[in-house]
């Protein structure tokens, strides 16, 4: 195995690839650990379809993606909160509704249009091929900025996360902590549609959190553990990939897939042995 | 001065009054129980005095040097708490935020402090165990010590008791009395069990959208309205 990653590092393309994946990977899992068990994981999901109605609109128009695509999902990930917040409408029947609606949308403007190119197949279903230079640099001082302030608010984040009734009566803004939450996670899942794809990038969000949570006891231990399968997940599954020719973004999720029922394995002898 | 001071304080939610006409005090060393069906506005009142909604009519003053912020609070558990991935010392330690300032990590005097409360409520032993995995008492008691990390005052208490067996109930009643009698830490418990309001607290404030009775818990037993909430048990 280490002679066909040292044989994928010789492809420039491929190096810039891994690295974008690696810090986007990493983002979306320590992300992750909040919006899933603050029950937002929805949102990671309708958000992936607003990025993908964006990205075909702004390829139809000839934006650059990015610059559409980014402000176009902050601006859904506070409606998805309100959303998932409000006890009016049902929340997960909302969201459904905003990311087929999105879904449906790009694909009417694309093909009414340019037709089905293979842009568009790429932002359903994620290349490594599509990343330029540029996008590489924005991704990775975006991800690094995401990395930077998930360390610095770490124990707020906890807090918050744990007990918004509690943070807020111990002063914390939890509504501005949810909307950076929002913002954080749009940018991630914006970064890494190009190479999972909007139907799988929501799986980077959910998967490692809940792999770590089936050995994890600790929030610390969760998140660090949550980071790890990401990363391992990552690169494994860029190998699969490499090595089967297969997409980049569905061999990640099926490697995260076989992690996930390792580690319940693992908790489930673990539950036996200490049982008896 | 008093420690709280609520005067003639009214609360509203889309222009439509939820509580009025609250008078009351609150004393360092005192055990206020707020009792009341639901909706009766408690909860309302709760919000009002962490500071989380201003009153629309009168004021809520504090004294003795306590803010809002340094208060310790315990909420209403939620549902999403119950598998939670956290330690015992990562929940204890979250109370001590509003001493974090604008530092971004906790420093060790906070984490010492976290480990003395964890010692108040007897969580000691238990300390690096799953917060997921402990009974609904054990839990309660570890959202007790954030509650007591985050003051050395006063102590709001929103249904303390509400999900526990009765056993447990009474273990979390002795604790509250315990910390209220010999640590010298003030308690303001909402329940809507008549019990706690007559035999556990010493003063009783009871809410039905405005406030019915507020007094001794003794002279609450003799009451009208004292009498009808406790049913039998009254004499």
């Amino acid at each position: 195995m280490i002679d066909t990653i040292r044989e994928m590092l010789s492809y420039p393309f491929l190096v810039r690839a891994i690295v974008v994946g690696l810090l986007v990977s990493l983002c979306a899992s320590l992300l992750g650990v909040s919006l899933v068990l603050k029950r937002f994981s929805m949102i990671g999901d309708g958000l992936s379809h607003v990025g993908f109605g964006a990205l075909a609109i702004a390829s139809v128009a000839n934006i650059a993606p990015l610059t559409l695509a980014i402000p176009v999902c902050i601006a859904a990930s506070f409606l998805l909160l309100r959303m998932s917040e409000s006890t009016r409408i049902k929340g997960d029947a909302a969201i459904a509704m905003l990311s087929a609606g999105a879904l449906a949308i790009g694909v009417m403007v694309v093909s009414m249009t340019t037709g089905m190119n293979t842009d568009v197949y790429n932002y359903m279903f994620g290349s490594i091929l599509s990343l330029s230079s540029a996008d590489a640099t924005l991704s990775i001082v975006l991800s690094a900025v995401v990395l930077v302030l998930f360390v610095l608010f770490y124990p707020r984040l906890f807090a918050v996360t744990f007990d918004e009734s509690f943070s807020r009566a111990t002063g914390i803004p939890t509504r501005a902590y949810n909307a950076a939450l929002a913002t954080l996670s749009s940018i991630t899942v914006v970064l890494g549609m190009r190479m999972m794809g909007a139907l799988l990038i929501s799986s980077l969000i959910i998967f490692p959190v809940l792999t770590a949570m089936r050995i994890g006891k600790k929030y610390l231990s969760v998140t660090l553990l949550s980071a790890v399968v990401a990363i391992v997940g990552f690169i494994l599954g860029m190998v699969v990939s490499y090595v089967y020719e297969a997409p980049s973004g569905a061999s990640i999720v099926c490697v995260n897939i076989v992690l996930f029922l390792l580690f319940a394995i693992a908790d489930a002898i673990r539950n036996a042995v200490t049982k008896k | 001065m008093s420690l709280l001071q609520v005067q003639n304080a009214a609360f509203r939610y889309d222009g439509k009054d939820v509580v009025t006409g609250l008078n009351f005090t609150v004393e360092h060393c005192d055990y206020l129980c707020i009792v009341g069906e639901n909706g009766s506005g408690k909860s309302t009142l709760v919000k009002g005095l962490l500071g989380l909604k201003a009153p629309h009519n009168g004021t809520i003053t504090f004294g003795e040097g306590l803010t809002a912020r340094q208060i310790g609070y315990l909420p209403q558990q939620k549902e999403s708490q119950r598998d939670f991935p956290a330690s015992v010392q990562e929940v204890v330690l979250s109370g001590t935020l509003n001493s974090l300032g604008v530092r971004p990590f906790y420093t060790r005097e906070q984490k010492k402090n976290a480990l003395t409360q964890i010692e108040r409520v007897g969580m000691l032993p238990l300390k690096n165990a799953a917060f997921r995995e402990l009974s609904g008492g054990q839990q309660q008691r570890a959202l007790l010590a954030r509650a007591l990390a985050a003051t050395k005052m006063l102590l709001i208490l929103d249904e303390p008791i509400a999900s526990l067996d009765p056993v447990a109930a009474a273990d979390m009643y002795r604790l509250i009395e315990e910390i209220n009698r010999d640590h010298g830490v003030t308690v303001v418990m909402v329940s809507h069990d008549p019990h706690a309001a007559a035999h556990e607290a010493k003063s009783v404030l009871h809410l039905e959208n405005r406030q019915l009775f507020y007094g001794t818990s003794a002279d609450y037993r003799k009451s009208e309205i004292g009498k009808r909430f406790l049913g039998g048990e009254g004499r």
